[in-house]
């Protein structure tokens, strides 16, 4: 009997690739939409498979690429606001090369279903020479991901995995196979491994030398011993017709709308191979570039002198679709079904969740004047309805070091407005990048307060652990970094500890802090609520005789309040896990359970 | 309904379950031989947005994604999500919906008003339309975690070609075993609501 197919999701089916090619060394930092493939990696035995959550992306490249030169197959992952953070191991890692393979899984996110921009990771590829291959589903998940160990051994170079949402959080059918193991032996040479300049000047020549090889490969004329999955497929009659080169998860798009043109579709689309693509335009009628985000493709095909179209038709803000493409290119709109008259749907953006401690910080943080620099987590939404609590929102670890820079303006400036300025940041975030900003603040003498909303777990991106909270990945118990000692470590003895529901005790805090004449830092220590541990005993209730409908408990904005069409103001039981933090909004006392 | 080729949008609130309906409609298509894809949202819209998740089965599939007017059945936990979301629907799709009202914050907060027109606009489209209290179902079943398989009972009176052992085999393959009981009880009442 035929062996049934797996359904794996583009993240789990990374991981098994990376499995079956005998990863050794995994670690990441995570990051939506790339976070799910080391939490498959964890589910593998510790005996086969080490990873770990690092506290950046760049410490997780470091770690990657010291397992791979010590011999073991190793790789990282992130989102492809992560790669900054890594940019500077991977362009000298391209210049020393691996010994065993390194695989940069990165994940762009187009249409920013949870991202600050929409960057190319592509453009971060060309400019360090590190190959680009892109899966467009499941099935290339896992072949690719083996591919890239298998170039980044041959070529003696890192390989960039490029996935994008669509492509990482798609489940489709895989075949799985054995573990194989690799290993390669360590020979000190500080030729190729201790990058100074003389060094690294003999270093660029190979990485010149070994890009013209790698484009020899992608087009076809040299192979290595390796399968390039760069296809064509011509049309009958393929003068006659468009010929659409794509990659990713575009390809399948163009499969849907396209289903009588010629394709060429890209698995590397980093370098481009010259050949394939004249001979491809030679061959068929108008020539297109499906793909989002940036002209990457297009703009290397128009260099070749090619006559293309891509972005002429297709935005590169956004993600593309069968629709969007239809729409741009054949000028077709969707025969959708239509309501049988006007309904007037409300918005619905994600909100803090029932319970959730940063809606104490952010309820605290509207009522007082002050301006205050957020971040990149969970608490970003506090810069919405109902607080607007937040003024800026950059990158990760941006809060504490553009508070400080907000605080130096305000005293170089004399006619500057002199509010007082705070920065936001979660735990996770704030080890991540925060720590160095804040030394900045004290050793430059700053005197902003950074407030750290410590809920004890990576909250965004579905609980990860992080370095505070004393456990692993593999939920092994560790030391966890002590914020306050790390605080007084750097220089910052006024340091207050606080439960954001106390939210009398939070408002003293800060305004205690912004009023001192020195750096400072309040930690907000509260777990998020969806932790399995978190248990606030069921729904509170409002008792109907006592309530004079206020609105009073509305105004922290928790989606288990809702008012009725009569106006009495209800607690929904499926929503409410009784936090008890409304209790002390009511002036009737009315709420409890 | 068609057979050979099938793209189901499954829309809600973030929380409300949708990822499991998804992954349980994807395994019996998988479990029946389909070529199958999913696609998932996470992150972000997790938390209390709106959300949405597509099946698609066929053939051969390429998109995984349902894109707007392509969707043959739209399964909505949520009233008003199901006319968010109606665009994805194909004229003459089929909309099941439960009649469960989720406020959002816009309407918490007094910044919008939630429709009171949404069942009369749904059945005044040119889609076909059921609609029933999946959430009251699910309490009678005894708990409100349920919806979701309720809804895919409904849904699995649609896909002829899917039988009966097979929804109940991919059910054992995506719930864990504490819950199987509670789920197969809901599945089964979704089977048979009578509308």
């Amino acid at each position: 009997m035929e062996k049934l197919m797996e359904l794996l999701l583009g993240n789990e089916a990374v991981a098994r690739g990376a499995y079956e090619a005998g990863v050794g060394v995994v670690s990441s930092y995570p990051g939506t939409p790339s976070t799910e493939i080391t939490e498959t990696i964890a589910k593998f035995s510790a005996e086969e498979v080490y990873c770990e959550w690092a506290p950046n992306e760049k410490v997780a490249a470091e770690v990657a690429i010291g397992s791979a030169i010590a011999g073991v197959r190793s790789m990282c992952c992130m989102k492809h606001v992560g790669l900054n953070v890594a940019a500077d191991p991977l362009f000298t890692c391209s210049y020393t090369g691996v010994n065993a393979g390194v695989v940069f899984v990165v994940a762009d996110d187009p249409g920013m279903f949870s991202s600050q921009n929409e960057q190319d990771t592509r453009f971060h590829a060309a400019s360090a020479h590190v190959p680009v291959l892109e899966p467009s589903d499941s099935r290339e998940c896992i072949e690719f991901t083996k591919l890239a160990f298998e170039i980044s051994e041959k070529l003696d170079t890192p390989v960039i995995l490029r996935l994008t949402t669509r492509v990482a959080h798609q489940r489709s059918l895989v075949t799985l196979s054995e573990r194989t193991k690799v290993t390669k032996k360590y020979e000190k040479n500080v030729w190729k491994y201790a990058m100074m300049p003389a060094m690294a000047k003999k270093r660029h020549v190979v990485v010149d030398e070994r890009q013209e090889r790698l484009a020899k490969l992608s087009s076809g004329e040299i192979t290595e011993d390796l399968t390039i999955p760069n296809r064509v497929v011509y049309a009958e009659d393929s003068g006659a017709k468009p010929g659409i080169i794509t990659s990713g998860i575009c390809y399948q798009y163009a499969r849907e709308v396209f289903p009588d043109a010629s394709f060429l579709k890209l698995g590397l689309t980093y370098p481009l191979p010259e050949k394939l693509i004249r001979e491809f335009a030679t061959n068929v009628g108008e020539l297109i570039v499906i793909e989002e985000l940036e002209p990457f493709i297009e703009n290397y095909v128009r260099m070749l002198g090619l006559d293309v179209s891509g972005k002429k038709y297709f935005s590169n803000r956004g993600e593309l679709g069968t629709a969007a493409i239809r729409r741009a290119y054949f000028g077709e709109e969707p025969k959708s079904a239509t309501a049988g008259e006007e309904v007037k749907v409300p918005a619905r953006p994600p909100v803090f969740c029932a319970g959730c401690p940063h809606r104490a910080v952010f309820y605290v943080l509207s009522k007082l004047k002050l301006r205050v620099c957020g971040d990149i987590g969970c608490y970003s939404m506090g810069a919405q309805a109902p607080y607007f609590g937040i003024d800026t929102v950059v990158c990760m670890g941006a809060s504490v070091s553009m508070a400080h820079g907000m605080t130096k303006a305000m005293e170089i400036d004399e006619d500057a407005d002199k509010l007082k300025t705070v920065a936001v940041i979660g735990d996770s975030t704030f080890i991540h990048s925060g720590i160095t900003s804040l030394i900045d603040v004290a050793y430059n003498k700053g005197n902003s307060t950074t407030i750290i909303l410590d809920n004890s777990i990576t909250g965004m991106t579905g609980h990860q652990q992080n370095p505070a909270m004393g456990f692993t990945i593999r939920n092994e118990k560790t030391v966890a970094t002590d914020l306050v000692k790390l605080a007084n470590a750097i220089g910052i003895d006024d340091v207050t500890v606080v439960d954001p529901f106390d939210m009398k005790a939070l408002r003293e805090a800060i305004l205690g802090a912004v009023s001192r004449d020195n750096p400072s830092v309040i930690i907000a220590q509260r777990p998020c609520a969806l932790l399995k541990y978190v248990n606030y005993g069921g729904p509170a209730h409002i008792d109907t005789e006592k309530c004079i409908k206020c609105g009073s408990c509305m105004r922290l904005g928790c989606p288990a309040i809702n008012r009725k069409s009569d106006g009495s103001v209800i607690i929904d039981s499926s929503q409410c896990v009784g936090c008890g933090l409304c209790f002390g909004m009511c002036p009737k006392g009315a709420i409890g359970k | 309904m068609e057979s050979k080729k099938l793209n189901i949008l499954i829309v809600g609130v973030g929380g409300q379950g949708t990822l499991l309906a998804s992954k349980f409609i994807g395994m019996a298509a998988r479990l029946a031989g389909r070529d199958v894809k999913v696609s998932e949202v996470h992150g972000m819209s997790q938390r209390g947005g709106s959300v949405v998740t597509c099946v698609k089965m066929g053939d051969e599939v390429f998109s995984p994604v349902i894109d707007l007017g392509e969707a043959d059945v739209m399964l909505s936990f949520e009233q008003v999500e199901a006319v968010r979301w109606l665009p994805y629907l194909k004229k003459g799709g089929t909309v099941i919906t439960s009649e469960q009202k989720i406020e959002p914050m816009s309407v918490v907060l007094g910044d919008a008003v939630y429709p009171d027109n949404v069942i009369e606009a749904l059945e005044k489209s040119d889609a076909k339309v059921i609609h029933f209290d999946a959430l009251k179902a699910a309490e009678a079943q005894g708990s409100v975690k349920t919806v979701n398989i309720i809804l895919c009972g409904v849904l699995s009176r649609m896909i002829d070609d899917i039988t009966p052992d097979i929804w109940s085999r991919a059910l054992r393959m995506t719930v864990a075993p504490k819950f199987l009981e509670m789920n197969e009880k809901a599945f089964a009442a979704g089977a048979s609501i009578d509308f």
